[in-house]
């Protein structure tokens, strides 16, 4: 199974970072292979819609789970259709949260926010 | 002639003053760009209304000819397109509406269909034209009406010109006052008048637009705004006193102009201050 989440730095003791679209890094776990992946966020720079760019990363990248503080509607409706499952975080750094949804600490995010789209822009 | 009328935030009285210098003017035409929550029509109560629907351009996906290329989906800028599992996703309220996404598709499986975001609703009241943008409520951006708002108007560009911007400085304010020629500044006697004053100054400098400030609510003593406008050297081109008269003539959705002989004073002078230095400006910075 492979396990995502946004992060602030591309090492393994970085923090969680508090955006899913606009995140630098993406930390990718594959429980079976436990290999580590650090992806580029390049939905980061978008003027617009980058939850939905990033999340469309996620799903072509197969990933069974987004481990996420907060996700917006239209990366929540995208990772829906990818059937990406969406859990949300409880702790400040990647590697605990990735250990607490291992051990089924985290429940699934069910406050999709409406996101802010165009704000600051149109 | 082409004034706009702009403040950073709401409720400083940009209707107050663009609605009172239309009806001040002798004929005179008034746009309401404030497309999310228009109220000038409120003080005009226009007659013989003509209603036009505002469309936009929104693509179709028809599903049996995407062949899940995601040339499309790669060129947004906006990433209103998303492609997953075999289908493509439209997401409306992200989309500008450039049309190049159906330009693009090489199966040619992305179509155009009309949407309806709004309305504009034009009408006159005594010697005012009045034009009234509406934008549909859940509706992502009111810059389509106010483009067609500010199309040359048939009755001429010769008439005064009164724009109702909508409140802040983003977007949807350039678009109201990209084609002014005049852009005046309402602000309120408080320090976050000052804050708010400062982001349109600022905005009005970027466009390199002639500018005055009209400063609205005025009680006895020290002004911030007046202040900030003497400090930078801004024209300062007429004073509202804060008086429960004209509240309550206001909050009866009542013109001031129209009755009160003081307040068709106050409004005629400001009127008479603005077309001077419009036209001292258009003579002095013409960029022809």
């Amino acid at each position: 199974m492979k396990i995502v989440i946004p992060v602030d730095e591309n090492n393994r003791d970085t923090s969680v970072c508090i955006s899913f679209g606009r995140t630098p890094y993406f930390w990718m776990h594959d429980t079976e292979t436990k290999e580590d992946t650090f992806l580029v966020n390049e939905a980061a720079e978008s003027r617009g819609g980058a939850g939905i760019k990033a999340a469309q990363t996620i799903v072509d990248h197969k990933i069974d789970v987004l481990l996420t503080p907060r996700c917006g509607e239209n990366a929540a409706e995208v990772l829906k259709a990818g059937d990406t499952k969406i859990y949300k975080t409880t702790q400040e750094t990647a590697r605990e949260n990735i250990d607490a949804y291992l051990s089924g600490k985290l429940s699934e995010l069910h406050e999709i926010h409406a996101g802010f789209h165009g704000h600051g822009e149109n | 002639m082409k004034i706009a009328v702009l403040s950073g935030k709401g409720g400083t009285g940009k209707t107050l003053v663009s609605v009172n210098l239309a009806a001040a003017a002798t004929q005179s035409i008034y746009i309401d760009c404030d497309v999310e929550e228009p109220n000038g029509h409120l003080f005009f109560k226009p007659i013989e209304i003509v209603e036009e629907e505002i469309t936009i351009k929104m693509p179709v996906v028809d599903h049996k000819l995407c062949d899940g290329c995601r040339k499309c989906v790669d060129f947004c800028k906006f990433n209103a397109l998303a492609y997953i599992k075999d289908q493509l996703i439209v997401f409306e309220e992200v989309c500008h509406s450039c049309g190049g996404c159906m330009l693009l598709c090489p199966q040619q499986a992305l179509t155009e269909q009309e949407k309806v975001i709004g309305c504009v609703r034009s009408g006159t009241s005594e010697n005012t034209v009045v034009h009234t943008g509406i934008l549909n409520t859940g509706e992502a951006t009111g810059i389509p009406i106010i483009k067609r708002l500010l199309e040359d108007p048939k009755e001429g560009s010769t008439l005064q010109t009164f724009i109702d911007c909508p409140p802040g400085s983003a977007c949807i304010v350039m678009e109201s006052i990209k084609d002014a020629d005049y852009c005046v500044l309402v602000a309120e006697p408080t320090l976050f008048g000052v804050h708010n004053l400062n982001m349109v100054y600022e905005l009005v400098r970027i466009f390199n637009k002639p500018f005055g400030v009209v400063l609205n609510k005025c009680l006895e003593g020290e002004n911030p705004a007046e202040i900030f406008c003497l400090e930078k050297g801004i024209k300062i081109l007429g004073k509202i006193p804060y008086n429960q008269e004209l509240g309550k003539i206001n909050s009866n959705a009542e013109i001031a102009v129209r009755v009160d002989e003081r307040y068709k004073s106050l409004f005629g002078t400001l009127l008479e201050t603005v077309m001077k230095e419009v036209a001292y400006e258009t003579a002095s910075h013409s960029k022809w």
